[in-house]
């Protein structure tokens, strides 16, 4: 194999790292307090407001239920309007922080309402705060769902930059598609997947040990 | 300290009302032990989540160490609940947390420095015995250790009041005497006033020094822990004390037992000393006395806090007049006589 195919393989790795990085923290920071917020607004919680949450459950939900590859497409214009382009590594981080803020969203609501309701009770009879609930009881006691339910969204946002190469997004997926497919050449696609399969091992194992350390039970 | 005024509590409106609690009244006193119990269902839970407001009730008042609860706004209630600790039943003690940081979480809550923390928390890990034990997470830990952390961080804010819901339900007994005795010591210690709501007799017995018996979500019967046990005042405190005493004549005799006397019937009696009587060699003046025979078929003393209590089940045995003559002479001598029914002789 030619040394510019390597750099190429190179290239496509770091731009599938670099776009699984980016959305994924840009969801995590947006999708975390989604999460919370869709988790403490329940009835009969520390922020019981019956209709914003069913109006944000129902965001979330419409969020999810849109197929990725339509939603890349969809929303195009909103893309172009965010960084000027909607073909490249940066066009395709959009769709996809779009795609994964409802889907950390829900994973972090499960991951609160494995929190023992016992503990809220019992901040709540030492006068804690729900700011202080949140920050002091809900987030650290599910610290180790929330990890998991960040994991499982890195691989997600794995398999999903791969579709951002159909468009024209770069990265592994793109490179597969073009070299691998169209060209009809086996070896890179066979590399391409192996790459893929290494990072997603990758993900789930640092997921793992942070969960370990995290968690005390 | 605690008082409860005219306290209710009801889920849901209209037929489908569930009434949890109806219109109570309880008084606990500064420096008291006052334990609620019930069976499960009673409301006893309800009417402790209800004085630090987990439970809003639906009317009525309450104040804790003279401010009314009731009437405070969110801050002033979370201010309000600094001076009120709780335990439960599952201990809910924060897994992601350490002991020692357990027990400074009331102090963090309310702003406190960390060093003043660090202060604060050491000797309370000192009184509960767990002062090897500050870096364990709760994972690491027994439940009667759990509820020490649980102790401990309830004490952390200095409150003047700690409620215990069902703090030794969880427990097995030896446990369960470790931490009332611990519950004793700090009453003794820092003069803390204590209401607590248990199924337990035991734990009634061990450390309460006053009772309210809780049943179908009203207060029943309130009483001094050793009158409730010598002279219960409502049938389901009879009950409660019969169960927790385990003294019933055997079941052969109950199967043979009849209501009224008849011509060749003796009486079965259950007999309970306190004061004098407990040492007075009553049973055998009985006989000599009465010129009747006692069979006894169980018996036994309990202390009760200072006092005790002795128990007995007998029959006696002899024609129908003495037996009540016997009767009359024992309802003379300061004891109670219960007449559990009549059993035939020779049968």
């Amino acid at each position: 194999m030619s040394s510019a195919m390597l750099e190429l393989i190179l290239m496509a790795t770091l731009d599938t790292l670099y776009m699984v990085g980016v959305s994924g923290l840009v969801a995590a920071a947006l999708g975390v307090p989604l999460g919370v917020l869709l988790y403490v607004t329940r009835p009969r919680q520390i922020l019981a407001m019956p209709t914003l949450n069913t109006a944000l459950g129902m965001i979330t939900n419409i969020g999810r239920s849109i197929p990725f590859i339509i939603l890349m497409v969809a929303i195009i214009p909103f893309t172009r309007f965010i960084v000027g382009s909607s073909i490249g590594t940066n066009a395709a981080i959009v769709p996809l922080t779009l795609a994964a803020i409802p889907f950390v969203a829900r994973l972090v609501e499960g991951a609160l309402n494995e929190v023992p309701p016992g503990l809220v009770e019992a901040a709540q009879s030492m006068g804690a705060t729900p700011y202080q609930i949140i920050t002091k009881v809900l987030l650290p006691e599910a610290r180790g769902g929330i990890i998991t339910g960040l994991t499982i969204t890195a691989v997600t946002l794995v398999s999903y930059s791969a579709m951002a190469g159909a468009v024209g997004g770069g990265g592994l997926g793109d490179l597969g598609i073009r070299y691998g497919y169209n060209r009809f050449n086996p070896v890179v696609m066979l590399i391409t997947v192996a790459i893929l399969v290494v990072m997603v091992q990758g993900f789930q194992s640092l997921g793992d040990a942070l969960v370990r350390k995290a968690d005390h039970k | 300290m605690i008082t409860l005024e005219n306290i209710s509590k009801t889920y849901g409106k209209g037929p489908q009302a569930v009434h949890a609690l109806k219109p109570t009244d309880l008084h606990v006193a500064q420096g008291e032990i006052y334990g609620v119990i019930g069976l499960s269902g009673a409301g006893k839970s309800t009417l402790i989540r209800c004085v630090n407001l987990l439970e809003r009730p639906t009317t009525g008042r309450i104040f804790v160490d003279g401010q009314e609860l009731t009437s405070l706004g969110r801050q002033e209630l979370n201010q309000a609940r600094h001076r009120i600790g709780m335990i439960f039943q599952h201990f809910n003690l924060l897994a992601s947390r350490t002991v020692f940081d357990n027990v400074a979480l009331p102090l963090e809550l309310m702003g406190v420095a960390k060093r003043e923390i660090r202060e604060r928390v050491q000797p309370l890990l000192d009184l509960t015995g767990l002062s090897d034990k500050h870096a364990k997470y709760p994972a690491e830990l027994s439940g009667g250790q759990k509820q020490r952390v649980a102790i401990a961080r309830a004490l952390a804010s200095r409150p003047k009041v700690l409620l215990c819901d069902e703090a030794t339900s969880a427990l097995d007994p030896q446990t369960t005497q470790s931490i009332l005795e611990l519950l004793k010591d700090i009453n003794r210690k820092l003069g803390l006033t204590i209401l607590l709501i248990t199924h337990e007799m035991e734990v009634v017995k061990s450390i309460c020094h006053k009772v309210g018996l809780i049943s179908g979500g009203k207060l029943v019967e309130e009483a001094e822990v050793g009158d409730f046990f010598t002279s219960p005042s409502t049938r389901l405190g009879r009950e409660f004390l019969n169960a927790f005493l385990e003294l019933d004549p055997p079941q052969a005799l109950i199967d043979r037992m009849e209501a009224r006397p008849g011509p060749h019937t003796h009486p079965v009696v259950r007999l309970a000393f306190t004061g004098d009587a407990v040492s007075t060699p009553l049973i055998s003046r009985l006989a000599r006395e009465c010129n009747v025979d006692v069979s006894i078929l169980e018996a036994k003393v309990e202390s009760i806090q200072e006092r005790t209590l002795g128990l007995m089940i007998a029959e006696l045995i002899g024609p129908q007049e003495k037996t009540q003559q016997a009767l009359a002479y024992l309802k003379s001598h300061d004891l109670q006589v219960e007449v559990l029914g009549h059993v035939q002789r020779n049968a």
